[in-house]
């Protein structure tokens, strides 16, 4: 388990929290698709990690599960987002943008210089 | 928060649960159904949409099994499959386990209970603040290197030294106490006013003694301790400012002291009092009835106390030539005074458990090889499955872990109760003189010991099999037949480990031999006189109403008289302290017409009753024994030990003879008219000292020690003797009821021999038991791996008679190395422990011999059972057995 793999783990846990709350309720396979769609075919996402990411989130407490039927008919799992799971995700979100422009800040002077 | 959530639920998650496994393969599985019907819209063939669904999610098992990963915690997972598998085959081998349990349990029993006792008594400090800063400090004279202190060397160290914040001093006292049942005669102590200050002890209620409040001139004044204040006064609050009558005296009580609240060397005392009012030993410089206890300055060692202390003594022999010649100085820690007589007996008691533990130990994990020998195939069959050698240790460690965490619990239950049964066994003067004693019990000191045994254990009953894989090749192993170099390692590993419990059971069967011939010649020593028969007390009269001379001496004339009236009774004397009780009460003596070099001559004085050698029985060597007439009116007399003559006039008739003391001052002056043969007035263990034994009479006292021969049995003498004391008086207290026989056997060192010799009997016992159990596992383990051996050299024309040889000369080599490694340690064990022998060498032929004879045929008795077994081979079962 090195750090890549965490960072990799905590993307993909906001990315989930963050489909669900645009999303509504949405199964496993919803979320995979969404997440692709949104990526615009960036990411190449093996969708079975997804499940061990739901299921640590589910063990966290920030979403809920729940049966259900699909819109095609097919018995699958609803995902929904706790009130935990939505203030971990603003913190996350909040994180990652500090994160994210503290990187930016890093990157642009040395475009500058070369 | 959120991790500790999501980590407990992963916890949870070990339970194994077949409904989550059930749920997810559904939630995979309409995942898949999904992406499928979303892939046939999107116009492939079902194959393919099929084919891409699965590869989209990367594979249906891969991703189960992440799944399964995440939902609980994988190491811990299969640790607890590992437990539940050794727990089966620990319950599939009953036998063994129990054998392996409770063998390790009773070594942790009783190393866990002997380490309690050793925490409590050395390495828990003393009750104190600072309580290492603390130093006991004494005069010390050649026959005492740990004298007792005079009060006015007493007031020149305090003054003089350099080293201590404070210091100073305490002697035991008695009072009489009326208690509305009767007159009582309570312990007490006497101390200098800062005594509590000095120990960091304040009381609980009221206040402390002021500076001063020691002096002659200040008004007297008493502290209770917690113990005497809740059973006296029911632990009333308003006892403060009230008076207790002490001996006759009104003394106010001004406080009382902590509950915790302990000193051993007046362990018994209850009443607390300023120094107060000198007794007239108190005011002379030669008469040395203290000790003193410091608190070193900070910064000062302990050894430069000792030298200031020494140059001060140093200066006062200069200065008081008379009374000081001779006279040293000790400084040694307060613990070392309080435990240093325990130490070297708890030390080798701990030493007999932990031999006791590793035979234990060593036994067990002989066990342990013998099964992993037969657990050959089943290990081998698994690493063929492809079960790493680290998930086949890791099977090992858990099932060591089990089996040393089931004999932990039992061991520390048992050596809770084992700690509640010693104590039990101890006498209650004995606990009033170790009240460190109290807090024996778990603590986290103890508690840290047992774990530590408890990782010594498991470090050794994982190794063991661990090692054995390590040199055990697959492949052989996997074919059962075979005899391999499993079995060559076993025969060097498991029989080594059989020498060295033979070892360590020859270690404390003659560390318990010897002990117990210590014990035996303590109580056979040569007394000097008859002590059956002999009933004892101490009589204490009040000093208002016999406090003069010829009030006393009435008095003791009176006592012995009538009880020596009573029927059953043959004789009574009074003594001012009877035999084996101690060395100590001396006198410095000078022979008239003898050169005199100055240094003082010390011998014990007894003041005796005329009928006192009757009545023990000692014998009269020459001269005469003293007249009950020769009174205060008379000249003065005395009658000397052997020793003392044997000392003081070599080749001379003492009789005749004058003495007094070191300035021969006439009133001292006194003529010898008998010897009388050593009687034993120090302890058991301790040499005889040169003893002069003066008449009673002549110098009577209010505080006698009576002894009484009686004709039938002593001990239910008593009553009737002690009720024709109170007849006499019913002020009169009578104290310590006892017999001679009794204060013999109860005395510290019979009981310090006596216990010793018992518990290290006890791990000698368990230890032969555990190693000949050990010497027969190894012998039939040899014997059922060589029966096909044995059968084939049946079948060549072997005879039985061969085949008893065969088996029994690899016991006999075990033994014989074992028992001559035995009698090498075991010399060694006893140089150590010599201290605690008595009239017994370490190296004792008859106590060495018979152990190895003891040990060597109980070894052949447990070799006999396999070899005999071997010898009834019938060679075509054992050729065709495979």
């Amino acid at each position: 388990m090195g750090d890549k793999a965490d960072v990799w783990q905590g993307t993909l846990a906001l990315m989930v929290l963050k489909t669900i709350e645009a999303m509504g309720p949405l199964h496993g396979y919803g979320i995979a698709r969404r997440i692709e769609q949104t990526s615009e075919n960036m990411l190449a996402l093996n969708y079975g990690t997804l499940y061990p990411a739901l299921l640590r989130l589910e063990q966290e407490g920030a979403i809920a599960s729940e049966w259900g039927m699909s819109e095609n008919n097919r018995k699958a799992k609803f995902y929904t987002l706790t009130r935990a799971g939505r203030r971990q995700l603003a913190r996350e979100a909040r994180d990652w943008e500090q994160t994210a422009a503290i990187v930016a800040r890093f990157l642009a002077p040395t475009d500058g210089a070369a | 928060m959120k991790r500790l959530r999501g980590f407990l639920s992963r916890l949870a998650g070990i339970v194994p649960r077949q409904r989550r496994e059930q749920e997810f393969a559904e939630e995979i599985d309409g995942h898949l159904q999904m992406h499928i019907d979303d892939n046939l819209r999107a116009g492939m063939s079902p194959e393919e949409a099929r084919r891409k669904a699965i590869l989209t999610l990367g594979g249906v098992e891969m991703t189960k099994q992440a799944y399964r990963e995440q939902s609980t915690i994988p190491l811990l997972e299969t640790f607890m499959q590992d437990i539940r598998f050794a727990a089966r085959q620990l319950r599939k081998n009953l036998g063994f386990t129990l054998t392996a349990v409770v063998t390790l349990a009773l070594g942790m029993c009783a190393s866990v209970a002997l380490f309690a006792f050793v925490d409590a008594a050395l390495i828990k400090p003393l009750p104190y603040p600072l309580s290492t800063r603390l130093v006991g400090v004494t005069e010390s004279a050649a026959m005492f290197p740990r004298a007792n202190l005079s009060y006015l060397d007493y007031v020149d160290w305090k003054n003089l030294n350099k080293v201590f914040s404070s210091m100073d001093v305490y002697t035991g006292t008695g009072y009489m106490l009326n208690t509305g049942t009767g007159v009582e005669l309570v312990e007490g102590a006497r101390v200098s006013d800062g005594f509590f200050k000095t120990l960091g002890i304040t009381p609980v209620l009221g206040r402390d003694f002021y500076s001063g409040e020691d002096l002659p001139s200040a008004p007297r004044s008493v502290m209770l301790t917690y113990g005497a204040w809740k059973k006296r006064f029911g632990g009333r609050k308003d006892v403060i400012g009230q008076t207790v009558v002490l001996s006759g005296v009104p003394v106010p009580i001004v406080g009382v002291l902590p509950e915790n609240f302990q000193f051993a060397p007046r362990g018994e005392a209850e009443f607390w009092s300023p120094l107060n009012t000198h007794t007239s030993c108190e005011q002379r410089r030669s008469c040395h009835n203290f000790n003193g206890v410091a608190r070193l300055k900070d910064g000062v060692s302990i050894e430069a106390a000792r030298a200031n202390m020494v140059s001060i003594a140093q200066q006062l022999e200069r200065q008081y030539p008379d009374s000081n010649r001779g006279q040293g100085a000790s400084v040694d820690r307060l613990s070392e005074i309080i435990v240093g007589d325990v130490r070297p007996i708890l030390l080798a008691l701990l030493g007999g458990a932990a031999l006791l533990l590793m035979i234990a130990c060593v036994n067990v994990a002989s066990l342990l090889l013998v099964r992993s020998e037969s657990r050959r195939h089943e290990i081998a069959v698994r690493g063929a499955l492809g079960a790493s050698p680290a998930r086949l240790v890791r099977q090992f460690i858990t099932e060591g872990v089990l089996l040393v965490t089931l004999a932990s619990a039992i061991g520390v239950t048992t050596a809770f109760f084992a700690m509640r049964l010693l104590m039990r066994l101890l006498t209650k003067d004995i606990l009033a003189r170790m009240p460190y004693l109290d807090g024996l019990g778990m603590n986290y000191r103890v508690a840290a010991f047992a774990v530590c045994i408890a990782l010594l254990a498991l470090v050794v009953f994982s190794l063991t099999p661990i090692l054995r894989l390590s040199k055990s090749k697959l492949r052989d192993d996997l074919n059962e037949g075979s005899r391999g170099g499993g079995s060559v390692l076993w025969r060097r590993l498991g029989s080594n480990l059989v020498v060295v419990e033979l070892t360590i059971a020859m270690i404390l069967l003659v560390s318990a031999g010897l002990l117990g011939k210590s014990f035996y010649r303590l109580l056979h020593v040569d007394l000097g006189f008859q002590p059956d028969h002999l009933a004892t007390f101490q009589v204490v009269a009040p000093s208002q109403t016999y406090g003069k001379d010829e009030q006393s001496l009435a008095l003791s004339r009176r006592i012995v008289a009538d009880l020596s009236a009573l029927p059953g009774v043959k004789s009574v004397a009074l003594a001012s302290r009877l035999p084996v009780n101690g060395n100590g009460n001396t006198n410095w003596i000078r022979i008239a017409g003898k050169p005199y070099d100055g240094k003082h001559n010390e011998v014990n004085q007894r003041e005796v009753s005329s009928g006192y050698f009757t009545t023990l029985q000692a014998k009269l060597l020459r001269g005469r024994f003293f007249t009950d007439d020769e009174d205060g009116s008379k000249p003065k007399v005395v009658l000397i030990n052997e020793a003392f003559a044997k000392k003081y006039f070599p080749g001379e008739d003492p009789i005749g003879q004058h003495m007094g003391d070191t300035n021969l001052t006439p009133k001292s002056m006194t003529e010898i008219i008998g010897v009388v043969s050593n009687i034993r007035e120090g302890s058991l263990d301790t040499e005889i000292w040169p003893a002069e034994y003066d008449p009673l009479n002549q110098s009577p006292d209010t505080f006698v020690n009576l002894v009484a021969r009686t004709s039938q049995n002593e001990e239910s003498m008593l009553p009737t003797l002690t009720a024709a004391v109170h007849r006499i008086d019913p002020g009169l207290a009578t104290v310590e009821e006892s017999t001679m026989m009794r204060s013999i056997e109860d005395s510290p060192t019979a009981y310090m021999h006596r216990s010793s010799a018992w518990l290290i009997g006890g791990f000698a016992v368990l230890a032969l038991l555990l190693s000949v159990v050990g010497l027969y596992g190894v012998v039939a383990y040899s014997v059922s791996q060589r029966t096909r051996e044995i059968g084939v050299r049946m079948a060549l024309g072997a005879q039985r008679g061969t085949v008893y040889g065969l088996i029994l000369k690899e016991a006999g080599w075990l033994t014989g190395w074992g028992i001559g490694a035995g009698v090498v340690c075991s010399i060694g064990g006893a140089m150590l422990m010599r201290g605690l022998l008595f009239g017994t060498a370490a190296w004792d032929v008859a106590t060495l011999s018979s152990v190895a004879l003891m040990l060597g045929v109980s070894a052949l008795l447990a070799s006999f059972i396999p070899a005999r077994r071997a010898a009834s081979v019938n060679p075509v079962d054992a050729l065709r057995a495979e």
